[in-house]
C-alpha cells in the first residue's frame, strides 16, 4: 500500500476494506427474498407468573421457528399473533428458566415460570453468536453479573477471581489500577502474551495503553479494563478450548473474554440507584524491629565485621565506628555515637505504618435506567467511583456512563449501539523498584523521627538535610509529586442485523476503541534528592489509540427433518489499531507553585513514536444437533496480520468439537438421579499473534544522540535485529469433559481434561553479544499446559424461605517447558533469575540451595551441588557462594486454585461467602530480603523474625552471623523463595432485601430495596513471610519472571455497606 | 430454502475472495519510530549520525559513562573505599565476590559489542564519504573501536604478562558488522571464541595506530583528534610495560602544547570553570538532556548522587599533610570525593596531567628524559595542588605512583596500576595478589549461555 500516510490514504483503505462489505451487502440483500406464505390469523393471550405468584413482566413471547413475539405488561400480560401453522410458545425472561408450552388450538395460555436454578439452561456467549450451555461442545464458563455485582473493586477481572475454574487472576498488589495478570489455564506463552483477548460487544479491547509510559519515569503498566463499570457487564463468558476459540483465530491461543453489556427489557422501566460506602486497609503488615532491636542487631553486625577484619572497634575507620556515627546522623543526632547505650529521645518510628493507611475510604454511586417497548430496548446507566489506596498517595475515581440502545425498524431489520464513555483518574505511584515507592519507607532505620524536629517537615524535607534518611524518604514524594494519569475512553458499536429469511440473519457492526490518556507529573523542589531536580520538574505524557473493528457476518439456525438442528455463522472482520504518544521533561520551574512544563526553564526531553497492527479476519462455523443427542461444531479462521513476517502474512486455524448427551439416550432417560449428562471432545488450533507490532523487521532507531560543546547532535544506533520468519504463536488444544446434571439437576457440573500444546512460541533469544545485539525474536518454543478443571453446582437446600448453593471450582494446571531448542531464558530479579528452560515449567526459579549456618563459624552456607561422577549433586557444604552450582529451586505456578462459593437466602436475608485457595507456588523475596533479612551487608532495617542470629555466644542460633557490611547469606539462593501458599475468605456478603409485596401493600412505588455488607480480603491464612502471598510486583515481573516481591503493598481488606433502591 | 442458504454462503464465499484480494495492502502497515534498516547508511549524512551513535555508545553509562572506572575504585581500592549503597553488583565488586550473573559484568561486554557493532557498521560503508571526510571518520570509529576493546580486555582477561597473552583468553575479536542484523541468521561466524590477550591488544594498538594517523590533528574535546588517540595508546603501552612507547605517546600529547594542568586542582573537575577545557584532552558530554555522568552517580551526594561509595579516614593518610588534594572532599554523613560532585558536568576521561604521570614514570623506569626529566614533570603536578617540588633523587618510580594514585584517584585507575605493577592488593583484612581471579570479571553467564565457543574465566562457576 502507500508508505505515505496521509489522511487521504487512510479513508482510502478504508474504503476499499468497507466495499468488500458493501459488495457483500449488495449481493446478500439481492438474495433476500423470502417466501412468506399467508395462513389463517389467531389471537392467543394469557398471564404469566412467578412461582410465588406474582405477575412477571419483560417476558419475552415468541412463536418458536419464527420471528413473531410479544413482550408481557406490568401485570404479566401478554397478547401473541398466531396463525395455524404456529405449533408452540417460547417464554424467555432472563435469570428464569425458559418455558416451551404448545398452543394445541388454545386461545388462552397461563405460564408459570422458575427462577432458573438450571445452569445448564444458560444462554453462552460463544463469539458471533450465542449458544445454550447445554449444546455446547466447547469449554465456555460463565460469570453473570449477579455474581459479581458487590464486589469493592474497580475492575470486573479482579471480581471474577476464584468464581472460574481455569482462568486465574492475579492482582499483583495492592496499589490501585494496576496492570492485573489473568491467564486461562496457564501460561501459554514465553514471550508474546499470555492475557486472553478481550472482546466487548463484539470489539476487541485494546489492551497495551499506557505501553511506553513509565520508561521516564518508574511507572508501570496500568489496567486497561479499569475503564470499563463492572455495573455495566451483565456477563462475562470465557472461551477456554481451542475448539470454542478457533472462531477468534490468530488471537485464541490464550483464551477469549467475552463481556456483553446490559440491555434494556420491553415493559415497564426500571430505575435503579445504588450506594456503596466502605473502607480499606492493608490485609496484612510486615513486622520490622524497632529502635531497640535494630541498634542491638546492627551493633553486633559492625562488631563482627571489626573481629573478622581485625580493626580495632574504638578506631575511627572502624565498622562499629561507622554505624555509629551512621545512626547518629540518621537520627538527626537524637542518638549519640558517644553514648549508644542512652536511648532515652531516641526516635522509633515504624515506618511500615507511617506509609499504609487502615482507613482508605471508597464510595461508588450507581444509576441505572433501562427498559422498553417490543421496539425499542435502551438501557441508560452511570457510574462515579471514587477508591483511596491503602498505601499513602493512591487513589482511583472513575466516572462513566453507558447508553445501550436496540431499535426495530421492521419485522427483519434492527440497528443500535452501545456506547460507553469513561474518564478514569489514577494518582499513581512509583514502580516498586523506585526509592520514591512508599512501601520501599520500611527499609529506613527506625531511629529515624518522623519529622524532622528542626523543620517540623517529614524527615528529609529540604531545608532538612536532604541526605538523611539513608535512602530517600517516599513521604516526600507523596507530598510535594504527583502522577496524575487520566485515561478518557470511548468505547462502543453501531450495529444492524437483517433477517433475511427464517433463521437465516446478517449482522454489520462496526466498534470502536478509543482511548485518549494523559499522565502529568509534577516533581517539586523538595524531592530533588529523587528527582534530580533542584527546581522542581514535569513530565507529561500523552497516548491516544484508535482502534477500529467492523466485522460482516451471516448467522443460520435450522431445523431439518425434526431431529436435526443446524447453526452456521461465517463472516469476516478488519481491525486496525494505532497508537500515538507524545512526551515532554523539562526542569527548573520558578516556585514550587508552577507545575507545567510552559514555566520550566529548560526542556530535557521531547519524544514521540507511534505504531500500529492490522488483522484482516475469515471466519466460519458450523453446529448440528441431531435428535438432542449429537453434536457436532466445526470452526475456522484465517487470520492476516501486520504483524507477520513477509514470509508467514497468513493463518488457518480450524477446530472440531463432539458432544454427546448421553442421558438423551433411552438407557438413561428416565434416570431419577442423573438428569443430565454430556461428553463432549474438542480439538483445535489457535494463535497468539501478540508479538508486537514490528517484531519481523530489521530496524535502526534515532535516539542516539550524542552532545557536542555547541549542543546535541543527532545519532542512530541498529536496533532490532530481523526475523522475515516471524508469525503467530501456534496451540494445538485437545480436550475431553463431561457435563452433569444430577436431581432434576440440582447438582450440576462439569469436569475437564485439556491437553494444550503451544508452538513456535516467540522466544526472545539470547544472542551472543558480541553481534551487538541482546536478543532476537524467534518462534521456536513449546510449552505444554495439561490440566483438569471441576466445577460442582448445588441447590443444597431450596426450601420457600430457607435456600442453600455451593459452588466449587478447582483447577490444576501443569505447565512444562517442552522445548527451546537448547536456549535457557532468563527473566526476574538478576540475582536470583527465573527460568524459562526445558524440563521445567515458565518461571522456574534458578538459584544456589541455601544449607544454613555453619554452628562453628556462624557462616552462611550452601550446598555445592556440582555433579558427581555417578549424576548425583555433591551435597558438601560450603560457605564460599561462587563454589555452589545453582540449582532449580521451585516454581512460581500454583499446583492448583480452587474456589468455594456458598450463598444462603433466608427470608429477606442473603448471605455469602467465597474462598479462594491458592497452593503450591513460590514466591521469591530476595528483592526484599537480601536487604530485610539477611544481615547487615545493607544499612536497611530488618524484619523482627531475623533477630536471633549467629554469635560465638550463640551457637545455636539458625540464622547467619549478621556482619555489617559484608554478606553472610544475604546473596541470593532458596533461603528467599518462600511458600506462597494461602486460603483466603475474598468475599463474604450479608444483604437484606425488603419485599417487594410489602411496598406494593403499603403503596409504595419502590419495587426493590437492598441493604448490604460485604467484606473483600477479611480473612488469609497463609504461611508466607512477606506481606501478602498474592503478589507480582509491577517492576521486575515479565512472563518469565512471576511470583517476586519487591516492597510490593499488599492487598486491601475492604469492608463495604450498600444500598440499593429500584423503582 | 436449502438453496438460499447455498447460494447465501456462496455469495458470501465470493466476497471473502474479493476483500481478500484486496487485502495484503491493509496489512502492510511500516513503522515510522523507528526506520526500515535497509534504507540506513545510503549517504554520507547517515554515516555521520551513524558516527554521533557510535560515540552514543562510547558515552554509554557502563563504558565511558564512568561506571567502568567505578569498578576498578571498588577493586583497586585498599581500605580506601567502603562501598554502603544497594546495588548488589557494586557490592560484589568491591568485595571482590562476583558471580557470573553479576550485572555490572554483563553489561560492560553487551555495550561494549554493541558500540563496536556500531563502529563496524561504519567502516563497512566508509566510502559512502566524500573523500575529505573519510580519514577523519574512520579514525574516529578506529578510536572508539579501541577504547572499548581496551576497556574490556583489562576487566575480562588476566593481565598483560600474567602468562602466556599469546594464549590467556582475551574476549572475542569482531571486526565486522553483524551479519544477522542483515539476515536475521545467527551464523556459526558470529560465536566467536575468545582472542588471546597478545590479540586483542594487538588490535588495540594498530586500531589507535591507524586512528591516530588518520585523525585531524585539533578537534572539539567531545571527538577524538590524533592527541586523543595517543594518550589511550600511551595507557596501553603502559598497560603492556612498553615503557618507551608509552613515554613517546604521552610525549606526542604533551608536546601539541595544547593542553596544561588547569590552574587548580578543583578546576580540573569543574566544567563551568576556564581550567577544565586546557586539561581535558577528552571530555565525555552529560547535559540535563543526554549523557550520564556515573562516577557522580556513586561518588556524590545529592543532587544527582548516592553517597555509596564512602571514602575512609584511613585514605588521608596517603595523602601529605599540605597537599590540596588532600581536602579534596566534603561530608554529608560520609565523607566523598570532591570530583564528581557536578550532576550534568562532563566527564574529563582522559586528564593532562594523566599524560604528565606517565611520561615521567615511563622516563624514571628507562632512565630518560624525553620531553621532560620527570622531576619537572611530577613537581608540574605537586606545586599545582601545594606541595613542595621533590629533589630529582627523591623522584623514585615508588614516589611517582604514590603521585599518581592520589592525583588519579576515584578515576578508575587503581586497580589497573595495581596489576601492571604486580603490587597486590590489601583491602578488608584480605591479600589479593595481582593475578587473583578475583580481581578479573567473569565472561557474563548470558555470553556463555548464548554462545558455546566461550570459555569462562578461573574461579567462576556458571
Amino acid at each position: 500500500m502507500n508508505t505515505v500516510d496521509t489522511p487521504f490514504n487512510r479513508l482510502a483503505s478504508w474504503v476499499h476494506a468497507c466495499s468488500g462489505y458493501i459488495r457483500c451487502s449488495v449481493v446478500l440483500a439481492i438474495l433476500s427474498i423470502s417466501l412468506i406464505g399467508t395462513h389463517a390469523l389467531a389471537q392467543v393471550s394469557g398471564t404469566i407468573k412467578d412461582d410465588t405468584g406474582l405477575p412477571l413482566r419483560g417476558v419475552t413471547v415468541k412463536v418458536k421457528g419464527t420471528t413473531k413475539g410479544a413482550v408481557s405488561d406490568k401485570d404479566g400480560r401478554y397478547s401473541i399473533a398466531t396463525t395455524s401453522t404456529d405449533k408452540t410458545l417460547v417464554f424467555t425472561l432472563i435469570g428464569y428458566a425458559k418455558k416451551e408450552v404448545d398452543i394445541n388450538g388454545r386461545s388462552t395460555i397461563d405460564v408459570v415460570m422458575s427462577l432458573d436454578v438450571q445452569r445448564l439452561e444458560d444462554v453462552v456467549v460463544v463469539g458471533y453468536g450465542s449458544a445454550i450451555k447445554k449444546d455446547i461442545t466447547g469449554s465456555v464458563i460463565k460469570v453473570k453479573a449477579s455474581e459479581i455485582a458487590d464486589v469493592p473493586v474497580p475492575s470486573f477481572d479482579v471480581a471474577i477471581q476464584g468464581k472460574a475454574a481455569g482462568v486465574n487472576v492475579v492482582q499483583g498488589s495492592g496499589k490501585l489500577g494496576q496492570g492485573i495478570r489473568v491467564q486461562v489455564r496457564g501460561a501459554a506463552s514465553i514471550s508474546a502474551s499470555q492475557e486472553p483477548l478481550y472482546v466487548l460487544d463484539g470489539v476487541p479491547l485494546t489492551t497495551s495503553l499506557g505501553g511506553f509510559a513509565g520508561a521516564f519515569t518508574n511507572a508501570r503498566s496500568v489496567n486497561p479494563l479499569a475503564d470499563i463499570n463492572p455495573q455495566d457487564i451483565e456477563s462475562i463468558d470465557v472461551l477456554k478450548d481451542a475448539a470454542s476459540a478457533a472462531i477468534y483465530g490468530s488471537r485464541g491461543a490464550n483464551g477469549v473474554v467475552l463481556i456483553t453489556t446490559k440491555k434494556g427489557k420491553a415493559g415497564k422501566t426500571n430505575i435503579n440507584f445504588s450506594v456503596q460506602r466502605g473502607f480499606s486497609a492493608p490485609s496484612r503488615f510486615l513486622q520490622f524491629a524497632n529502635t531497640r532491636q535494630a541498634l542491638e542487631y546492627f551493633r553486633r553486625a559492625a562488631g563482627a565485621t571489626d573481629r573478622i577484619e581485625g580493626i580495632d572497634p574504638k578506631s575511627p575507620d572502624s565498622y562499629t565506628t561507622a554505624l555509629l556515627e551512621y545512626f547518629e546522623e540518621q537520627s538527626l543526632g537524637l542518638f549519640k555515637a558517644s553514648d549508644p547505650d542512652n536511648l532515652n529521645g531516641v526516635p522509633d518510628t515504624d515506618w511500615g505504618r507511617a506509609v499504609l493507611r487502615s482507613d482508605a475510604p471508597s464510595t461508588q454511586i450507581d444509576l441505572s435506567i433501562s427498559g422498553g417497548s417490543d421496539k425499542t430496548l435502551f438501557h441508560l446507566s452511570g457510574q462515579y467511583m471514587d477508591q483511596e489506596g491503602i498505601v499513602i498517595g493512591n487513589s482511583l475515581n472513575r466516572l462513566s456512563g453507558r447508553l445501550n440502545v436496540e431499535h426495530k425498524v421492521s419485522d427483519i431489520f434492527k440497528a443500535g449501539f452501545n456506547l460507553s464513555i469513561a474518564r478514569t483518574n489514577n494518582n499513581r505511584l512509583p514502580g516498586d523498584n523506585a526509592f520514591s515507592s512508599p512501601l520501599q519507607a520500611v527499609a529506613l532505620p527506625p531511629l529515624v523521627p518522623f519529622l524532622d524536629p528542626t523543620t517540623n517537615l517529614p524527615v528529609g524535607t529540604p531545608p532538612g538535610n536532604p541526605n538523611v534518611p539513608v535512602y530517600y524518604n517516599p513521604i516526600i514524594g507523596v507530598n510535594h509529586s504527583y502522577r496524575r494519569y487520566v485515561v478518557l475512553r470511548n468505547l462502543g458499536n453501531i450495529f444492524g442485523e437483517l433477517t433475511i429469511t427464517e433463521g437465516l440473519s446478517l449482522r454489520g457492526q462496526f466498534g470502536f476503541d478509543v482511548a485518549s490518556q494523559s499522565e502529568e507529573q509534577w516533581f517539586g523542589s523538595k524531592t530533588v534528592r529523587n528527582s534530580g531536580f533542584p527546581l522542581g520538574g514535569v513530565y507529561n505524557y500523552n497516548e491516544a489509540v484508535e482502534n477500529f473493528t467492523s466485522s460482516l457476518f451471516l448467522n443460520y439456525n435450522g431445523r431439518f427433518a425434526e431431529v436435526v438442528e443446524l447453526g452456521a455463522t461465517a463472516g469476516l472482520e478488519y481491525q486496525q489499531s494505532q497508537t500515538k504518544t507524545q512526551s515532554l521533561a523539562a526542569q527548573d520551574l520558578p516556585s514550587d507553585g508552577f507545575r507545567l512544563a510552559s514555566a520550566a526553564a529548560k526542556p530535557i526531553s521531547v519524544d514521540a513514536r507511534e505504531t500500529a497492527f492490522s488483522f484482516v479476519g475469515y471466519f466460519a462455523r458450523a453446529n448440528v444437533k441431531i435428535a438432542e443427542k449429537y453434536l457436532l461444531t466445526l470452526n475456522a479462521r484465517v487470520d492476516g496480520s501486520s504483524r507477520f513476517g513477509a514470509n508467514n502474512r497468513y493463518g488457518f486455524f480450524p477446530a472440531a468439537s463432539a458432544g454427546w448427551v448421553i442421558s438423551e439416550e433411552d438407557f438413561l432417560k428416565d434416570n431419577e438421579v442423573l438428569s443430565f449428562l454430556k461428553l463432549r471432545a474438542s480439538y483445535g488450533l489457535t494463535g497468539n499473534a501478540e508479538i508486537g507490532n514490528f517484531g519481523s523487521r530489521a530496524l535502526v532507531a534515532g535516539d542516539a544522540i550524542y552532545g557536542s560543546l555547541s549542543g546535541l547532535l543527532p545519532g542512530t544506533r541498529p536496533l532490532q535485529i530481523p526475523n522475515p520468519n516471524l508469525t503467530w504463536e501456534n496451540t494445538a488444544q485437545a480436550e475431553i469433559g463431561i457435563d452433569y446434571g444430577l436431581l432434576s439437576n440440582r447438582i450440576s457440573g462439569e469436569i475437564n481434561v485439556y491437553n494444550k500444546l503451544s508452538t513456535g512460541l516467540l522466544l526472545t533469544v539470547q544472542v551472543p553479544g558480541t553481534t551487538g545485539f541482546r536478543t532476537q525474536v524467534r518462534n521456536l518454543g513449546t510449552l505444554l499446559n495439561r490440566g483438569i478443571e471441576f466445577v460442582f453446582n448445588s441447590d443444597n437446600i431450596n426450601a420457600d424461605n430457607f435456600s442453600w448453593k455451593t459452588t466449587i471450582n478447582f483447577a490444576s494446571n501443569q505447565n512444562q517447558v517442552v522445548d527451546l531448542q537448547g536456549q535457557v531464558l532468563t527473566g526476574g530479579i538478576a540475582n536470583l533469575p527465573s527460568r524459562a528452560e526445558a524440563g521445567h515449567p515458565l518461571g522456574v526459579f534458578y538459584t544456589r540451595e541455601y544449607a544454613g549456618v555453619n554452628p562453628e563459624t556462624g557462616d552462611a552456607e550452601w550446598f555445592v551441588n556440582t555433579k558427581k561422577p555417578d549424576g548425583t549433586l555433591d551435597k558438601t557444604r560450603t560457605n564460599v557462594y561462587g563454589n555452589a552450582q545453582s540449582i532449580h529451586a521451585g516454581s512460581p505456578v500454583p499446583a492448583w486454585t480452587a474456589g468455594v462459593i456458598n450463598t444462603f437466602n433466608i427470608y429477606g436475608f442473603d448471605l455469602s461467602f467465597q474462598f479462594n485457595a491458592v497452593m503450591g507456588n513460590r514466591i521469591n523475596f530476595y528483592g526484599v530480603g537480601q536487604y530485610s533479612f539477611a544481615g547487615a551487608r545493607f544499612e536497611d532495617n530488618v524484619t523482627v523474625d531475623q533477630l536471633n542470629t549467629w554469635s560465638p555466644t550463640n551457637k545455636t542460633a539458625k540464622l547467619p552471623e549478621t556482619r555489617y557490611l559484608i554478606e553472610n547469606g544475604s546473596q541470593a539462593s532458596s533461603r528467599f523463595l518462600l511458600d506462597g501458599s494461602f486460603v483466603r475468605l475474598r468475599i463474604a456478603t450479608l444483604g437484606y432485601n425488603f419485599s417487594r409485596q410489602m411496598f406494593a401493600d403499603a403503596g409504595i412505588p419502590l419495587n426493590s430495596l437492598r441493604l448490604y455488607v460485604t467484606g473483600f480480603n477479611l480473612l488469609t491464612f497463609t504461611n508466607y513471610a512477606g506481606w501478602d502471598p498474592e503478589v507480582n510486583t509491577d517492576d521486575f515481573t515479565g512472563n518469565i519472571g512471576q511470583g517476586i516481591d519487591f516492597y510490593t503493598a499488599p492487598q486491601p481488606r475492604t469492608i463495604m455497606f450498600g444500598l440499593s433502591v429500584g423503582f | 430454502m436449502n438453496t438460499l442458504l447455498r447460494t447465501s454462503l456462496l455469495s458470501v464465499g465470493v466476497t471473502f475472495a474479493l476483500v481478500l484480494s484486496a487485502c495484503d495492502p491493509l496489512l502492510n502497515v511500516k513503522p515510522v519510530t523507528q526506520i526500515d534498516a535497509a534504507t540506513d547508511l545510503k549517504d554520507a549524512l547517515a554515516v555521520r549520525v551513524a558516527l554521533n551513535g557510535a560515540y552514543d555508545g562510547l558515552s554509554n553509562r557502563y563504558i565511558w559513562g564512568g561506571e567502568v572506572w567505578c569498578y576498578a575504585d571498588l577493586m583497586g581500592e585498599e581500605n580506601d573505599i567502603r562501598f554502603r549503597g544497594t546495588f548488589q553488583y557494586m557490592g560484589d565488586i568491591w568485595r571482590r565476590t562476583l558471580n557470573t550473573l553479576n550485572s555490572g559484568a554483563a553489561e560492560v561486554w553487551l555495550v561494549g559489542y554493541s558500540t563496536i557493532n556500531r563502529v563496524n557498521r561504519i567502516l563497512a560503508v566508509i566510502d559512502t564519504l566524500p573523500a575529505a571526510e573519510r580519514n577523519s571518520v574512520r579514525g574516529q570509529a578506529l578510536f572508539i573501536r579501541a577504547v572499548c576493546y581496551f576497556e574490556m580486555i583489562r576487566l575480562y582477561g588476566k593481565t598483560w604478562g600474567d602468562g602466556d597473552n599469546a594464549s590467556n583468553p582475551g574476549v572475542p575479536l569482531v571486526l565486522t558488522p553483524s551479519q544477522i542484523f542483515q539476515t536475521g541468521v545467527l551464523s556459526e561466524g558470529e560465536k566467536p571464541s575468545r582472542a588471546s590477550v597478545a590479540a586483542v591488544y594487538e588490535q588495540i594498538i594498530k586500531d589507535l595506530t591507524d586512528a591516530e594517523s588518520l585523525l585531524p590533528a585539533t578537534s572539539e574535546a567531545t571527538r577524538a583528534n590524533k592527541a586523543t588517540a595517543a594518550a589511550v595508546l600511551s595507557r596501553v603501552y603502559l598497560m603492556q610495560g612498553r615503557y618507551a612507547e608509552a613515554r613517546d605517546a604521552a610525549n606526542r600529547v604533551i608536546s601539541t602544547n595544547r593542553y596544561s594542568l588547569a590552574p587548580t586542582f578543583t578546576e580540573a573537575f569543574r566544567e563551568s570553570l576556564p581550567g577544565f577545557a586546557a586539561e581535558t584532552i577528552f571530555r565525555v558530554p552529560v547535559s540535563e538532556q543526554d549523557g550520564v555522568n556515573q562516577l557522580n552517580v556513586f561518588y556524590s551526594a545529592t543532587p544527582g548522587g548516592r553517597r555509596d561509595m564512602e571514602i575512609l579516614a584511613g585514605h588521608l593518610t596517603k595523602y601529605e599533610m599540605n597537599d590540596a588534594r588532600r581536602a579534596f572532599f566534603f561530608t554529608v554523613g560520609r565523607r566523598l570525593t570532591s570530583k564528581w560532585v557536578d550532576q550534568f558536568g562532563d566527564i574529563p576521561a582522559i586528564r593532562f596531567a594523566e599524560m604528565l604521570l606517565t611520561r615521567a614514570e615511563c622516563n624514571a623506569r628507562l632512565g630518560t628524559t624525553v620531553g621532560a626529566p620527570p622531576a619537572d614533570d611530577i613537581n608540574r603536578i605537586r606545586r599545582r595542588v601545594g606541595l613542595a617540588d621533590l629533589a630529582p633523587s627523591a623522584v623514585t618510580i615508588d614516589a611517582i605512583l604514590r603521585e599518581r594514585r592520589n592525583e588519579l584517584a576515584f578515576e578508575g585507575h587503581w586497580l589497573h596500576d595495581k596489576k601492571r605493577t604486580r603490587s597486590s592488593i590489601v583491602s578488608g583484612g584480605t591479600t589479593y595478589p595481582f593475578n587473583s581471579d578475583r580481581l578479573v570479571f567473569p565472561v557474563p553467564n548470558r555470553e556463555i549461555i548464548a554462545n558455546p565457543n566461550l570459555r569462562q574465566n578461573p574461579g567462576y562457576v556458571d
